[in-house]
């Protein structure tokens, strides 16, 4: 039977990864088509990283930001991976 | 008031020309004036899905460059006397078309029939972009299926920033049509499902087309699905999208073959 789970289980997953997928590419890609949100963006991660960068070092590729256009409200979703040894000391 | 309505998708093979003369046929069964137009010139095909190949004498480009009048290269479907076909150039390139002459040609259909349906050639460039710049409305096919999907969204872009009515600060009517959809393999999740393409398309969605063998079937013997198989379920959610593009709102469901074959049989009408 764990077999048989395992490969459902698998199987489950491809429509989510594919979803996935798409909707990091997709973030990406309408900000390269429109030249405003392209920039806008570009702007954001560019001061938020900023202001970021001068309380904690975080590497670039950990910082994922994206836009979800909808059709009543887009949604502008800023991801940062916070160094672990950091959480103590805040915590001080 | 005349509609120009765009199939289109980035992506080929996703189903365009199936769904143009599906589409086209359906409005026109319902007793509209319907043309559909192929805008793939050096690789048309709109003529040969829908049973019109042998009798092409003129096409959009000789009325695009004034060699030929719309009457002669309009081509009436045998069997439905309101779609008429106006096919695409199969020998000369498509820089031969010009955007004024389209303009023109497309002024003109607009005064004759009640949908003007474009079949878009796969791509973004040029062609793609002909195809689309008149449109009212349109028609992304798209296919479950990661590459259609990401091709999709590029296309809803250009209709949004490269078509006459973007330019006129207006939108194009935009509408989802979910084509090659297996309901069972969405159901195990191998297959993004309705819910995930719209959530990434986020555009309302016009229908949802099932795989089936009877698509094959009817460009085999060169008929739109809905001439030549008007009770399979390609063809079914190919008539309720045609009553949503015209209006009416229906609410769209997964087509699944009902259980029972007498069930079908007596049910298919109601």
């Amino acid at each position: 039977m764990s077999f048989l789970s395992n490969i459902f289980a698998r199987r489950q997953q491809s429509s989510s990864v594919a979803k996935d997928r798409l909707q990091i590419l997709l973030a990406h890609e309408r900000g390269a088509g429109e030249a405003g949100e392209s920039d806008l963006i570009r702007q954001l991660h560019k001061e938020i990283m900023e202001v970021i960068a001068r309380h904690v070092a975080v590497d670039q590729d950990k910082v994922q930001i994206k836009v979800d256009r909808g059709s009543g409200c887009s949604m502008l979703e800023i991801d940062v991976e916070v160094p672990q040894e950091l959480n103590g000391k805040r915590g001080s | 008031m005349a509609k120009v309505l765009v199939v289109t998708s980035g992506k080929g093979g996703v189903g365009k020309t199936t769904s143009t003369a599906a589409l086209g046929a359906a409005l026109a069964q319902s007793g509209q004036n319907v043309v559909v137009v192929d805008f793939d010139v050096g690789l048309r095909n709109l003529d040969l899905v829908m049973g019109a190949e042998r009798r092409v004498v003129f096409d959009l480009i000789n009325v695009v460059q004034g060699d030929a009048r719309l009457s002669q290269a309009l081509i009436r479907d045998k069997r439905c006397e309101t779609l008429s076909i106006l096919p695409a150039s199969q020998t000369r390139d498509k820089d031969a078309l010009t955007s004024e002459g389209v303009a023109r040609v497309m002024d003109e259909l607009r005064e004759k029939f009640d949908w003007v349906i474009c079949d878009s050639p796969a791509g973004i460039e040029r062609g793609a972009q002909l195809a689309m710049y008149h449109a009212d409305m349109a028609v992304i096919v798209t296919n479950p299926e990661v590459s259609s999907v990401r091709d999709s969204d590029r296309i809803i872009g250009l209709l949004d920033s490269k078509t006459k009515k973007a330019e006129q600060g207006e939108k194009v009517d935009k509408h989802l049509l979910l084509t090659r959809y297996d309901p069972a393999r969405a159901a195990r999740k191998e297959m993004l499902s309705v819910e995930d393409v719209l959530e990434i398309l986020s555009i309302p969605l016009l229908g949802i087309v099932p795989e089936s063998e009877d698509v094959l079937k009817s460009s085999n013997v060169g008929a739109p699905v809905t001439l030549a198989a008007p009770t399979s379920l390609p063809a079914r959610a190919y008539f309720e999208a045609a009553r949503r593009l015209s209006g009416e709102k229906l609410e769209v469901s997964v087509p699944v073959e009902k259980r029972g074959f007498f069930d079908w049989l007596f049910k298919r009408d109601a």
